[in-house]
């Protein structure tokens, strides 16, 4: 494809697979936690971390990385406190991490114009280094993901029961957190921070219409992210769009499609019933 | 050589909101013991199963195989259910990776289970008689198959001791037998159970020592003929699901008496 042969389209695309494949990863325990708005509370925050970059000069992605990654702490803190209901603290976090996004944006001299490119994500502005952080960052995601499977699986599914099970409840929670936030900066530049959290949760309940059991929904909710997000990223390229709504409307069609299948597979087996 | 109970707990104190829940209860449970813990609604049965296997804190002392609570690492060893499971979740899990993961108490911090918990998982299952829907999200099964499923997962590590907080709650009586048969064994085999209940049903014959709580206090202590034989008549009932209303009546005496 001539897109591809633009070395930014290049790393664009070397991101969009580690994104698709980070987001969902991070994404299925989010869910099973019933946390789906996690991501997008530690999206504002991130924003707040750019603004940081802007401020003072630093990569952006550096200081995102470090805001969130605290923010995820900070909540995870609020929730075991439980002084604080875990949908209040991410409300004010929504509205802290924004209104201070925007304020220090506006502090560094910039307008918030300037934050477009991370609030929907932009395939041109990513340099070499960004896409090594990126990476790196990406692969530590998934494979914590798949490696402690079976502890964050307990801890999200029973937290009382991993408890007396011995496994590190407390550790593994704020583990999790940490690595939506890790997740959320390496998709600033495809996604967007608006929309991130939509590639956590998104491919989640696309595959879960259609599976059974959570290791397969970790699984195609892989694949269902990493096909939205190739496939948006160059289909945004042929039409001119911004990436990261275009990767979420593709994962959204996903769904729908997942949806009506199982809808058909569910009236068929119901006629089996019936007549057979 | 003394042996070393399974449960040492002496003065065990726990407040709950600013509320003394427990008042200083003292609990003893030797190996391959069958404890009952009865009482009325608020009585503190599950807060002192919470406590034991270190869910909420507490005051006085707990020895769990003669190690302080706080120091006590060998997870294998307990197998514990709670009063109500949490079953829901944001996506699918089989009853096979929920059974499962009851293993991890052999590997709490890190690494995948291994072909024999796999074998112990499946067995188990069998088991419990949920072989046909192991491959089955949970959520799809009846209230009785998914308390099966529980007490599988609090059994697949093979423990020493298991603590129940009332898994006869709400069920049907075919998963009330598959559960008293279960125990059976597990009693046989000398493992150490405490269980909260309101009605012990066909677990009766099974106990071997009642503990009656009121009001945060050990009010009685004993064999369980008195208070619990007399639910074996409607143990074949239709899933008896809430709770009576009514505290169950105190004997008179008992070996230990009424002690405070």
């Amino acid at each position: 494809m001539s897109a591809l042969s633009y070395p930014f389209m290049q790393y664009a695309l070397v991101a969009a697979i580690i994104t698709g494949l980070s987001a969902p990863a991070v994404g299925t325990f989010i869910v099973q936690r019933r946390l789906a708005l996690l991501g997008d509370g530690l999206g504002h925050v991130a924003l707040t971390g750019v603004a940081l970059g802007l401020l003072t000069g630093v990569a952006p992605l550096a200081t995102a990385v470090i805001v969130a990654v605290a923010g995820a702490i900070l909540i995870e803190v609020l929730r075991s406190v439980g002084r604080t209901s875990g949908d209040l603290a991410l409300a004010m976090l929504f509205y802290g991490g924004i209104a201070g996004g925007v304020l220090l944006t506006n502090l560094a001299g910039e307008s918030a114009a300037t934050l477009n490119q991370y609030l929907f994500g932009s395939i041109i502005t990513m340099s070499r280094a960004d896409l090594a952080v990126v990476v790196v960052l990406g692969v530590v995601v998934v494979a914590t993901t798949i490696a402690l499977r079976p502890q964050f699986f307990a801890v999200c599914q029973d937290e009382s029961q991993a408890r007396v099970m011995g496994i590190p409840v407390r550790l593994y929670g704020t583990l999790i957190a940490v690595l939506a936030a890790v997740t959320i900066t390496v998709a600033m530049r495809t996604v967007g921070l608006l929309l991130v959290s939509a590639l956590m949760v998104v491919p989640v309940a696309a595959s879960q219409q259609l599976t059974r059991s959570f290791r397969s929904t970790h699984l195609a909710a892989m694949a269902v992210g990493l096909f939205s997000a190739v496939s948006g990223l160059l289909f945004s390229y042929e039409i001119d769009t911004q990436p990261g709504p275009t990767i979420v409307v593709i994962a959204l069609a996903v769904f729908v499609v997942a949806a009506v299948v199982r809808g058909i597979l569910h009236a068929r087996t119901r006629q089996e019933a019936v007549h057979g | 050589m003394t042996i070393t109970p399974v449960i040492n707990a002496s003065g065990v104190r726990v407040d709950l909101g600013g509320t003394p829940v427990l008042r200083g209860v003292d609990l003893r449970v030797m190996p391959g013991e069958f404890v009952t813990i009865l009482g009325a609604n608020g009585s503190g049965k599950s807060t002192l199963v919470r406590a034991l296997v270190g869910l909420i804190p507490h005051r006085g002392t707990i020895e769990l195989f003669g190690t302080p609570l706080d120091r006590f690492t060998d997870h294998r060893r307990i197998g514990y259910m709670a009063q109500r499971p949490e079953v829901f979740s944001g996506v699918p899990a089989t009853v096979t990776e929920v059974v499962l993961s009851g293993a991890l108490s052999r590997r709490p911090r890190f690494g995948w289970p291994t072909r024999a918990d796999h074998v112990a998982a499946a067995d188990l299952i069998e088991r419990v008689g949920l072989a046909r829907l192991a491959r089955r999200p949970i959520t799809h099964l009846s209230g009785g198959q998914q308390q099966r499923a529980h007490i599988a997962r609090a059994l697949v590590a093979d423990p020493d001791l298991v603590v129940m907080d009332e898994p006869m709650a709400g069920i049907d009586a075919h998963s009330a037998e598959v559960f008293a048969g279960l125990l059976g064994e597990l009693d046989e085999r000398g493992t150490a159970i405490v269980m909260v209940a309101h009605e012990l049903g066909p677990m009766a014959p099974l106990v071997d020592r009642a503990v009656h709580l009121e009001s945060g206090l050990v009010e009685y202590e004993g064999p369980a003929h008195g208070p619990g034989s007399q639910d074996h008549d409607h143990a074949h009932d239709h899933a008896h699901s809430s709770e009576p209303a009514v505290t169950r009546p105190v004997p008179a005496e008992g070996p230990l008496g009424g002690l405070e």
